[in-house]
Protein backbone atom coordinates (compact mmCIF):
# COMPACT_ATOMS: atom_id res chain seq x y z
CA UNK A 1 0.00 0.00 0.00
CA UNK A 2 2.24 2.69 0.97
CA UNK A 3 5.18 1.45 2.83
CA UNK A 4 8.47 2.97 2.07
CA UNK A 5 6.80 6.31 1.13
CA UNK A 6 7.46 9.16 3.96
CA UNK A 7 6.41 11.94 2.73
CA UNK A 8 6.36 15.73 4.37
CA UNK A 9 3.05 16.83 5.46
CA UNK A 10 1.70 20.13 6.41
CA UNK A 11 -1.48 21.02 7.89
CA UNK A 12 -2.23 24.29 7.62
CA UNK A 13 -4.83 25.68 9.78
CA UNK A 14 -5.82 28.94 9.17
CA UNK A 15 -10.08 29.67 10.61
CA UNK A 16 -11.38 30.63 14.11
CA UNK A 17 -11.62 27.04 16.33
CA UNK A 18 -15.41 27.68 16.68
CA UNK A 19 -18.02 29.24 13.93
CA UNK A 20 -17.37 26.53 11.39
CA UNK A 21 -16.17 22.79 12.07
CA UNK A 22 -13.13 23.15 9.99
CA UNK A 23 -10.77 23.66 12.86
CA UNK A 24 -12.19 20.60 14.38
CA UNK A 25 -12.06 18.70 11.04
CA UNK A 26 -8.61 19.34 10.05
CA UNK A 27 -7.91 17.91 13.99
CA UNK A 28 -9.47 14.73 13.12
CA UNK A 29 -7.60 14.37 10.02
CA UNK A 30 -4.21 14.78 11.57
CA UNK A 31 -4.71 11.93 14.39
CA UNK A 32 -5.73 9.66 12.12
CA UNK A 33 -3.10 10.65 9.75
CA UNK A 34 -0.78 10.29 12.82
CA UNK A 35 -0.77 6.56 11.87
CA UNK A 36 0.86 6.78 8.59
CA UNK A 37 4.50 7.28 10.16
CA UNK A 38 4.68 10.37 7.37
CA UNK A 39 6.86 13.72 8.24
CA UNK A 40 3.70 15.93 9.64
CA UNK A 41 3.97 19.48 10.63
CA UNK A 42 1.23 21.70 11.85
CA UNK A 43 0.92 25.52 11.14
CA UNK A 44 -1.37 27.65 12.75
CA UNK A 45 -1.56 30.98 11.25
CA UNK A 46 -4.69 34.21 10.04
CA UNK A 47 -7.47 33.17 12.96
CA UNK A 48 -6.23 29.84 13.07
CA UNK A 49 -3.38 30.97 15.73
CA UNK A 50 -7.40 31.00 17.95
CA UNK A 51 -7.13 27.37 17.40
CA UNK A 52 -4.70 26.95 20.05
CA UNK A 53 -5.38 29.47 23.04
CA UNK A 54 -5.20 28.67 26.43
CA UNK A 55 -8.50 28.94 28.07
CA UNK A 56 -11.33 28.32 25.67
CA UNK A 57 -14.69 27.51 26.94
CA UNK A 58 -17.69 26.76 24.65
CA UNK A 59 -20.11 26.76 27.50
CA UNK A 60 -22.16 29.36 26.27
CA UNK A 61 -22.35 28.42 22.78
CA UNK A 62 -23.24 25.22 23.65
CA UNK A 63 -20.51 23.46 20.88
CA UNK A 64 -17.59 20.76 21.75
CA UNK A 65 -14.74 22.54 23.29
CA UNK A 66 -11.52 20.01 21.54
CA UNK A 67 -8.95 22.25 22.51
CA UNK A 68 -7.46 20.31 25.07
CA UNK A 69 -7.20 17.77 22.41
CA UNK A 70 -4.24 19.80 20.85
CA UNK A 71 -2.46 18.11 24.16
CA UNK A 72 -2.77 15.13 22.91
CA UNK A 73 -0.63 15.33 19.74
CA UNK A 74 3.13 14.89 21.33
CA UNK A 75 1.43 11.73 22.42
CA UNK A 76 0.94 10.31 18.41
CA UNK A 77 4.44 12.02 17.73
CA UNK A 78 3.75 15.18 16.20
CA UNK A 79 5.93 17.82 17.92
CA UNK A 80 6.29 19.82 15.01
CA UNK A 81 4.11 23.04 15.62
CA UNK A 82 4.58 26.03 14.01
CA UNK A 83 2.96 29.47 15.01
CA UNK A 84 3.54 32.47 12.40
CA UNK A 85 4.22 35.65 14.53
CA UNK A 86 3.04 38.05 12.33
CA UNK A 87 -0.52 36.08 12.60
CA UNK A 88 -0.28 36.40 16.68
CA UNK A 89 0.89 40.56 16.54
CA UNK A 90 -2.29 41.38 14.26
CA UNK A 91 -4.76 39.53 16.87
CA UNK A 92 -2.58 41.43 19.70
CA UNK A 93 -1.32 38.15 20.91
CA UNK A 94 1.68 36.90 22.13
CA UNK A 95 3.06 33.47 22.86
CA UNK A 96 2.05 33.66 26.25
CA UNK A 97 -1.58 33.61 25.40
CA UNK A 98 -1.13 29.86 22.98
CA UNK A 99 -1.15 26.84 25.05
CA UNK A 100 2.17 25.23 25.69
CA UNK A 101 1.79 22.32 23.71
CA UNK A 102 4.81 19.47 24.65
CA UNK A 103 6.22 16.08 23.72
CA UNK A 104 8.73 13.95 25.78
CA UNK A 105 11.92 13.61 23.63
CA UNK A 106 12.67 9.47 23.45
CA UNK A 107 16.02 10.34 22.17
CA UNK A 108 16.83 12.48 25.08
CA UNK A 109 15.46 10.69 28.14
CA UNK A 110 12.10 11.63 27.57
CA UNK A 111 12.94 15.29 28.57
CA UNK A 112 9.40 17.64 28.27
CA UNK A 113 10.27 19.58 25.32
CA UNK A 114 7.98 22.77 23.67
CA UNK A 115 6.56 21.30 19.98
CA UNK A 116 5.58 24.78 19.22
CA UNK A 117 7.82 27.21 16.77
CA UNK A 118 7.15 30.86 16.61
CA UNK A 119 8.18 31.33 12.87
CA UNK A 120 7.89 34.67 10.56
CA UNK A 121 5.46 34.61 7.11
CA UNK A 122 8.57 34.53 5.37
CA UNK A 123 9.59 31.37 7.17
CA UNK A 124 5.99 30.53 6.62
CA UNK A 125 6.31 30.79 3.12
CA UNK A 126 9.53 28.37 3.05
CA UNK A 127 7.38 25.71 4.99
CA UNK A 128 5.08 25.47 2.49
CA UNK A 129 7.84 24.87 -0.55
CA UNK A 130 9.19 22.26 1.61
CA UNK A 131 6.05 20.42 2.10
CA UNK A 132 4.96 17.34 -0.16
CA UNK A 133 0.94 17.36 0.52
CA UNK A 134 -0.41 20.66 2.20
CA UNK A 135 -3.72 20.51 3.56
CA UNK A 136 -5.01 23.65 4.06
CA UNK A 137 -7.99 23.90 6.70
CA UNK B 1 0.12 12.42 -13.37
CA UNK B 2 -1.50 10.87 -10.73
CA UNK B 3 -4.02 13.18 -9.21
CA UNK B 4 -6.14 13.02 -5.82
CA UNK B 5 -8.79 15.37 -5.55
CA UNK B 6 -10.49 16.11 -2.16
CA UNK B 7 -13.60 18.13 -2.14
CA UNK B 8 -14.85 20.00 0.76
CA UNK B 9 -17.94 21.45 0.27
CA UNK B 10 -21.53 20.26 -0.69
CA UNK B 11 -23.41 20.77 -3.93
CA UNK B 12 -25.11 23.54 -5.78
CA UNK B 13 -23.84 26.45 -2.73
CA UNK B 14 -20.40 26.72 -3.71
CA UNK B 15 -18.39 25.65 -6.79
CA UNK B 16 -16.03 23.51 -5.40
CA UNK B 17 -17.74 20.54 -6.76
CA UNK B 18 -18.31 21.94 -9.98
CA UNK B 19 -14.46 23.00 -10.39
CA UNK B 20 -13.24 19.69 -9.13
CA UNK B 21 -15.35 17.98 -11.86
CA UNK B 22 -13.92 19.95 -14.47
CA UNK B 23 -10.90 19.61 -13.28
CA UNK B 24 -10.97 15.62 -12.91
CA UNK B 25 -12.60 15.30 -16.65
CA UNK B 26 -9.92 17.62 -18.05
CA UNK B 27 -6.73 15.95 -15.89
CA UNK B 28 -8.51 12.47 -18.00
CA UNK B 29 -9.10 13.89 -21.02
CA UNK B 30 -5.36 14.93 -20.85
CA UNK B 31 -3.89 11.22 -20.23
CA UNK B 32 -3.62 11.66 -16.53
CA UNK B 33 -4.83 9.53 -13.66
CA UNK B 34 -7.23 10.35 -10.64
CA UNK B 35 -6.33 8.03 -8.20
CA UNK B 36 -9.12 8.58 -5.65
CA UNK B 37 -11.84 11.91 -5.11
CA UNK B 38 -12.04 11.54 -1.30
CA UNK B 39 -15.33 14.06 0.21
CA UNK B 40 -15.04 15.37 3.02
CA UNK B 41 -16.50 18.20 5.74
CA UNK B 42 -20.04 19.24 3.49
CA UNK B 43 -18.32 17.51 0.27
CA UNK B 44 -20.07 14.01 1.77
CA UNK B 45 -23.27 16.02 0.66
CA UNK B 46 -22.20 15.25 -2.28
CA UNK B 47 -22.81 11.69 -2.40
CA UNK B 48 -27.02 11.22 -1.54
CA UNK B 49 -29.29 9.60 -3.98
CA UNK B 50 -31.80 11.74 -2.77
CA UNK B 51 -30.43 14.85 -4.98
CA UNK B 52 -33.06 16.08 -6.91
CA UNK B 53 -32.15 19.35 -8.92
CA UNK B 54 -35.16 21.09 -11.31
CA UNK B 55 -34.34 18.90 -14.41
CA UNK B 56 -33.19 22.23 -16.41
CA UNK B 57 -30.07 22.07 -13.56
CA UNK B 58 -26.76 19.86 -13.76
CA UNK B 59 -27.30 16.85 -11.61
CA UNK B 60 -23.68 17.11 -9.45
CA UNK B 61 -24.31 13.75 -7.65
CA UNK B 62 -25.06 11.31 -11.04
CA UNK B 63 -22.58 13.57 -13.26
CA UNK B 64 -20.23 12.09 -10.41
CA UNK B 65 -21.00 8.43 -10.79
CA UNK B 66 -21.28 8.97 -14.72
CA UNK B 67 -17.82 9.71 -14.60
CA UNK B 68 -16.87 7.05 -12.15
CA UNK B 69 -18.46 4.43 -14.25
CA UNK B 70 -16.37 5.56 -17.25
CA UNK B 71 -12.96 5.78 -15.73
CA UNK B 72 -13.23 3.53 -12.85
CA UNK B 73 -13.04 6.12 -10.43
CA UNK B 74 -13.17 5.30 -6.36
CA UNK B 75 -15.13 8.09 -4.79
CA UNK B 76 -14.78 8.04 -1.08
CA UNK B 77 -17.04 9.65 1.27
CA UNK B 78 -15.35 10.51 5.01
CA UNK B 79 -17.02 7.95 7.38
CA UNK B 80 -16.94 10.86 10.49
CA UNK B 81 -18.19 13.45 8.22
CA UNK B 82 -20.88 11.97 7.09
CA UNK B 83 -21.91 10.41 10.36
CA UNK B 84 -22.21 13.92 11.34
CA UNK B 85 -24.62 14.97 8.21
CA UNK B 86 -26.80 12.10 8.22
CA UNK B 87 -25.01 10.06 4.68
CA UNK B 88 -25.10 6.43 5.19
CA UNK B 89 -24.80 3.41 3.16
CA UNK B 90 -26.60 0.31 4.51
CA UNK B 91 -24.06 -0.68 6.97
CA UNK B 92 -23.70 2.63 8.51
CA UNK B 93 -27.62 2.85 8.99
CA UNK B 94 -27.72 -0.60 10.41
CA UNK B 95 -24.88 -0.09 12.99
CA UNK B 96 -25.97 3.20 13.97
CA UNK B 97 -29.90 2.30 14.35
CA UNK B 98 -31.08 4.15 11.47
CA UNK B 99 -34.18 3.55 9.65
CA UNK B 100 -32.85 4.42 5.82
CA UNK B 101 -30.14 4.89 4.20
CA UNK B 102 -28.91 7.76 1.15
CA UNK B 103 -25.23 7.18 -0.33
CA UNK B 104 -25.69 6.89 -3.97
CA UNK B 105 -24.37 3.48 -5.61
CA UNK B 106 -20.97 4.53 -7.22
CA UNK B 107 -19.92 6.20 -3.77
CA UNK B 108 -18.47 4.20 -1.14
CA UNK B 109 -17.77 5.37 2.95
CA UNK B 110 -14.49 5.04 4.64
CA UNK B 111 -12.41 6.55 6.73
CA UNK B 112 -9.74 9.42 7.12
CA UNK B 113 -6.87 7.18 6.30
CA UNK B 114 -7.99 6.88 2.49
CA UNK B 115 -7.09 10.73 2.22
CA UNK B 116 -4.18 10.79 4.19
CA UNK B 117 -3.38 7.21 1.53
CA UNK B 118 -3.87 9.47 -1.40
CA UNK B 119 -1.75 11.96 -0.11
CA UNK B 120 0.86 9.63 -0.38
CA UNK B 121 0.09 7.62 -3.35
CA UNK B 122 -0.43 11.03 -5.49
CA UNK B 123 1.89 12.61 -7.52
CA UNK B 124 -0.63 15.98 -6.68
CA UNK B 125 -3.27 16.30 -4.22
CA UNK B 126 -5.89 19.28 -5.58
CA UNK B 127 -8.10 20.58 -2.92
CA UNK B 128 -11.70 22.18 -3.78
CA UNK B 129 -13.60 24.20 -1.67
CA UNK B 130 -12.73 26.07 1.96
Amino acid sequence: MSEGTVKQFLYVNRKAPHGTVYALESLEVVLIGAAFEQDVRLAFMDDGVFQIMKGQDTTGIGTKNFAPTYNALGDYDINKIYVEKESLEERGLTEDDIMALTYEDEDDDWAEKSSINIISRAEMADLFDSSDVMFNF
Amino acid sequence: MKFAIQINEGPYTHEATDSAYHFAKAAIDNGHEVMRVFFYHDGVNNGTRLTTPPQDDRHIVNRWVDLAKEHELDLVLCVAAAQRRGIADADESQRNGKDADNIQEGFRISGLGQLIEAGILADRLVVFGD
